[in-house]
């Protein structure tokens, strides 16, 4: 048996097992709907329409404070690398940065920008763009010595060095910090909408929370377990590409 | 022997490409440790289309005399002139220089790697396509154009980046131990395309190796570096014809002529050796 086989087997018989559980009553209906009664509720929902915005709310969020995440992050990387004194007079800084539970400061967002979309989105950046930071910095740190010569032998500018050169070379580790910071930007998006906002799918999981209505509620869950698969999915693949072209898989 | 070192006479007939007038390279003292004298005072002048080979016991200063000739790094005293002008800080126009290291980018394929600077130095894309070709064709390459770097042996890799260097036309080539990570038979074999690349190309090569019999094999002449400051205690001219292979490894001569480096350098690499013990 193959390993994606293997992989499949288990997702299906976690939830065949899910299924079994809560058709006989092992766990009540008022805490966990079965599984295809999630997959049919979700059908509905799409169907009807009603939570086209929300995706759409949700998902925009999360590509604003992603796009930002990657551009600042490298930006922020290739600035502090090429300044060793800042970087280790901001090393601790950024040490402490990564520790801060960042939602503490979203009542200030709020306060500051309103009840609009730039709270979320601000936090869902705010958590990606360190990630970004660091793992870009983990990957131009491995840059081998002998790129930058070859650059310099090629007299590329300063700017194509980094652009053609060092950015390519470090291109894996910046992957990974890709990776990891949208996994970052959806639990920030999507927390601050629990937390508080008009809308978005963590609104409506909240809110459907406290209408006792289950399988909306579900619906919602397993929509957003089924958008982050695909995303993943898609990044695996791509990844694999990528580490195989270079001989890393 | 020692009269040897002083070749400008020499120079009158065959042009110098590269001057080198009393270049030394200090490497100052950092955190507690003590200034390094790594290299000089040297005077050399490389002739035009020579094939010049420099040997010394590790940690010579080899390398750093080999970044000062490409203008990777400005030497703390003296002057690097090449075609009569000075070389300082950046490299000048016309100089290729493969690693010892594998310097051929993971990211793109052989052909993107070969064809990476004539695009950026606005070559004429069909005369950087022809150039190419040419370059795979010299280097066994033409097969693998399409493949990556991670899909070819240490060897392969190492000739993308010969090939890179090649298509640039440069005058002045510097090759630093690119072979010594390849095994014995495969340095041999590279040894023997790098001389049909010198003889079709004219270009002045200077090749910094550990091995001596490639250094007897390949070279015009042969710089033999002493221990830490790397200076040359003296040059050999070999005096091979220019269509040699590695065939001549059976000669008399040949042995001759390895055993009278390993004899310059016996002593040289044990002085180096116990300076190196004496750091530690």
């Amino acid at each position: 048996m193959t390993l994606g086989r293997i992989r499949l087997l288990v997702v299906v018989l976690c939830i065949i097992a899910l299924e079994i559980v809560c058709r006989t009553g092992l766990i009540d209906s008022y805490t966990l709907i079965p599984p295809s009664k999630m997959a049919v509720a979700l059908f509905h929902l799409l169907r009807d329409g009603s939570l086209t915005p929300e995706i759409v709310a949700t998902l925009g969020a999360v590509l604003i404070a992603i796009v930002g995440a990657v551009i600042f992050g490298i930006l922020g990387a290739v600035i502090l690398h090429a300044l060793p004194r800042l970087r280790r007079a901001i090393d601790p800084v950024l040490s402490i940065y990564y520790s801060i539970p960042m939602f503490v400061f979203y009542p200030l967002f709020i306060a500051l920008f309103g009840l609009t979309d730039t709270p979320k989105v601000l936090l869902g950046f705010l958590l990606a763009v360190v990630t970004m930071i660091a793992s870009t910095l983990n990957g131009l740190d491995r840059v081998p010595k002998v790129m930058r010569k070859t650059a310099r032998v090629f007299r590329l500018s300063k700017w194509s060095t980094v652009r053609e050169v060092i950015l390519p070379s470090a291109a894996p580790h910046i992957f990974n910090g890709v990776k990891l910071a949208i996994a970052q930007a959806f639990v920030g998006v999507l927390g601050a909408e629990f937390i508080l906002s008009t809308g978005g799918l963590g609104y409506q999981i909240f809110y459907a929370f406290h209408d006792f209505d289950n399988n909306k509620m579900y619906a919602i869950v397993l929509l957003v377990l089924i958008i982050v698969s695909i995303v993943n999915t898609i990044l695996l693949g791509w990844e694999r590409r990528l580490r195989q072209r270079r001989g890393l898989a | 022997m020692l009269t040897n070192l002083d070749n400008s006479a020499s120079a009158s007939t065959h042009p110098a490409i590269v001057r080198l007038n009393d270049v030394s390279q200090v490497f100052p003292s950092r955190g507690g440790a003590p200034a390094v004298h790594a290299m000089g005072p040297i005077t050399l002048d490389l002739r035009q289309g020579e094939f010049f080979s420099i040997v010394g016991p590790s940690g010579c200063g080899k390398s750093t005399f080999l970044e000062v000739l490409a203008g990777l790094a400005t030497p703390t005293g003296g002057e690097v002139l090449m075609d009569g002008k000075r070389v300082q800080g950046s490299i000048p126009d016309g100089v290729g220089v493969v690693f010892q290291e594998d310097a051929s980018f993971p990211w793109l394929t052989v052909w993107k790697n070969i064809t990476f600077g004539l695009k950026r130095n606005g070559v004429d894309p069909k005369i950087a396509a022809e150039r190419a070709e040419r370059a795979l064709a010299l280097t066994g390459l033409t097969a693998f154009r399409d493949s990556y770097p991670a899909q070819l042996s240490g060897g392969m890799r190492q000739r993308v980046c010969i090939a890179r260097t090649l298509v640039m036309e440069p005058r002045l080539i510097l090759l630093d131990e690119p072979f010594a990570a390849l095994d014995q038979q495969t340095r041999l074999l590279m040894g023997d395309e790098v001389l049909n690349l010198w003889r079709a190309t004219g270009a002045t090569v200077v090749l910094i190796t550990h091995a001596l019999d490639e250094a007897a094999m390949l070279s015009d002449r042969v710089g033999v570096m002493s221990a830490r400051p790397g200076r040359f205690i003296e040059i050999i001219e070999t005096g091979w014809s220019r269509e040699r292979d590695s065939r001549i490894a059976s000669s008399d001569k040949f042995g001759t002529l390895t055993a009278h480096l390993w004899s310059l350098l016996r002593e040289e690499s044990i002085r180096a050796s116990q300076y190196a013990k004496a750091k530690s």
